[in-house]
């Protein structure tokens, strides 16, 4: 049997994604640039799309510009905000501990060229609090960037206080709602939102494809100079079949949204109850405020990458946060900022699961989650130690 | 595959995987903060490790080059043993990624610590040398 479980890394495509994106290839592969029929069909079909993406998200068509994914619309918010700031000589910009690497290391370049960068701490439930952005805002304060939902605890932001206290202060707001689209009710007139990165291969549809809303009257700042594509502010031909995509992925995610919704965290919930079990085990940030389908635990004495691969083996496939599998030598810096000591951090286990997964799934992985934490106990040195006293617990 | 055939073989069915009661030698090196510990225990007899065991608290290439090591030192001598490096055990491995050879350091480490445990026991007090200890000193 095997079980996809890692559904925050990214998502099978959905049969009309593939369907809209494979006709796209075949009949209207012409250049939207392009002042002939087969051009201007291309046109009306992006707009179409950017239509319906507004409207999912409660913004005009005007402010949605297509990217290649999350990651660059990240970069192209961050880079916006820094311009403006530049401009009103406002050098100081707010985000999280947690946010995704392409804002933190976006942010980092900015220091380097002198802006002043405060993170918000994030506590043991995984979530911001407003009146620490409250306190970190001053004169100087250009922008503040907090992700929707974080990508591996899953943890939901307070972003409609956020955006009220941005808005109020006159500070532009933007949000990484890459976890979040197709999965949660965004709206940003409600919730304050002045930029907001989007990525289609989170919710069932084609990776390399994105967006980015930006509020009408904030200037747009290049990351890619050439033709006049996205009203000159993204420059390149349009990836028609993946904007295409995009867009039917979007729509069939979000019709009965709040259901399937229901339907993912009953299933993850099931999940939690079972592994829970474990001794010494651990859910990672709160429970309540959390995607459905995400689920991220750590289980005392083992480390991830290894737990993984044994996983792997037994037909499951889930994430981790641990040293090894971020490449780096330190655990993921998410679990970190909640305040996990490295050694538990080690041993995280994210499972995401997703409108395709089945009870059958769920069976399976709480079958084999605990055989696996257990084997990786009895060949564990620091498991030893614990057993015998030798050290005490820390979860 | 981030990893060659016989690292997976070796984590998959880790050689002289145990603890040992009444060992002669125990050595334990790496740190839970770098996320990965081993510890290997030696049995020795007019010199030669007659027997290994050894338990890992590790990734994937940890536990592999663990049992690598202990499968390589068996039935050696105290001294052809501490002449096994990291990159013997990387190479018996068919290779591992860059960011992963500090595992390999580990392993020969935890060897040495083993055997100079056993040495300092014994009397036979010479310090051996360290390349580095913990993570912060070796992963490349």
């Amino acid at each position: 049997m095997r079980v996809y479980a890692d559904n925050a890394a990214t998502t099978k495509m959905s049969d009309i994604a593939i369907e809209t994106m494979v006709s796209y290839m075949k009949n209207e592969y012409g250049n939207p640039s392009s002042l002939y029929e087969k051009g201007q069909t291309a046109l009306e079909a992006i707009e179409r799309a950017r239509k319906s993406i507004a409207e999912v998200i409660n913004s005009r068509p005007k402010e949605i510009y297509f990217t290649s994914g999350g990651s660059e619309s990240d970069n192209q918010a961050i880079i916006t905000g820094a311009e403006i700031g530049k401009k009103k000589n406002k050098r100081h910009i707010i985000t999280t501990a947690f946010e995704h690497h392409a804002v933190l290391h976006s942010l980092e370049k900015l220091k380097k060229q002198g802006f002043d960068i405060t993170l918000l701490p994030v506590y043991e439930d995984g979530l911001v609090r407003p009146e620490d952005l409250e306190k970190a805002l001053n004169e100087n304060t250009v922008m503040v960037s907090v992700m929707f939902a974080n990508n591996e605890i899953g943890t939901i932001q307070p972003i409609k206080e956020l955006g009220a206290i941005c808005r109020e202060k006159g500070v532009i707001f933007h949000t990484d709602a890459v976890q979040a689209l197709g999965h949660l009710k965004i709206d940003i007139e409600e919730m304050n939102i002045d930029m907001l990165s989007m990525s289609a291969h989170k919710f069932h549809g084609p990776k390399g494809v994105g967006a980015l809303f930006v509020r009408k009257g904030i200037r747009v700042s290049n990351l890619i100079e050439g033709g006049a594509q996205e009203k000159g502010k993204r420059a390149g031909t349009e990836n028609v079949p993946g904007i295409m995509s995009m867009a039917a992925a979007l729509l069939e995610s979000v019709n009965d949204m709040e259901e399937k919704g229901k339907g993912i965290a009953s299933l993850r919930n099931q999940l939690i109850e079972e592994l829970i079990k474990i001794p010494h085990s651990k859910v990672n940030g709160s429970v309540i405020d959390r995607l459905p389908g995400n689920l991220n635990m750590c289980f005392e004495g083992i480390e991830g990458e290894s737990l993984l691969l044994l996983l792997d083996d037994k037909g499951v496939s889930a994430s981790s946060g641990s040293a090894c599998t971020s490449g780096s030598l330190d655990p993921s810096h998410v679990l970190l900022a909640i305040g996990l000591p490295h050694e538990i951090a080690h041993g995280s286990l994210r499972i995401s699961l997703s409108e395709y997964s089945t009870k059958e799934d769920i069976k399976h992985i709480a079958k084999v989650v605990p055989e696996v934490v257990s084997y990786l106990r009895s060949i564990s040195p620091i498991w030893n130690d614990l057993k015998e006293g030798r050290k005490e617990y820390v979860i | 595959m981030l990893y060659s055939d016989k690292v997976m073989d070796h984590f998959r069915n880790p050689r002289n995987l145990g603890t040992m009661e009444d060992a002669d030698g125990v050595g334990e090196v790496g740190n839970a903060k770098c996320g990965d510990i081993m510890k290997i225990y030696i049995k020795v007899n007019d010199n030669i490790i007659t027997d290994i065991k050894f338990n890992t608290f590790g990734c994937g290439s940890a536990i592999a080059t663990s049992s690598m090591a202990t499968e390589m030192i068996k039935g050696k001598t105290l001294d052809e043993a501490l002449e096994l490096t990291n990159k013997a055990v990387v190479e018996a491995l068919d290779g591992l990624p860059n960011h992963k050879i500090h595992c390999s350091v580990l392993a020969e480490e935890a060897v040495k610590a083993a055997i100079e445990d056993y040495n300092s026991k014994n009397g036979k007090g010479n310090k051996i040398e360290h390349n580095c200890s913990g993570c912060s000193g070796c992963c490349g």
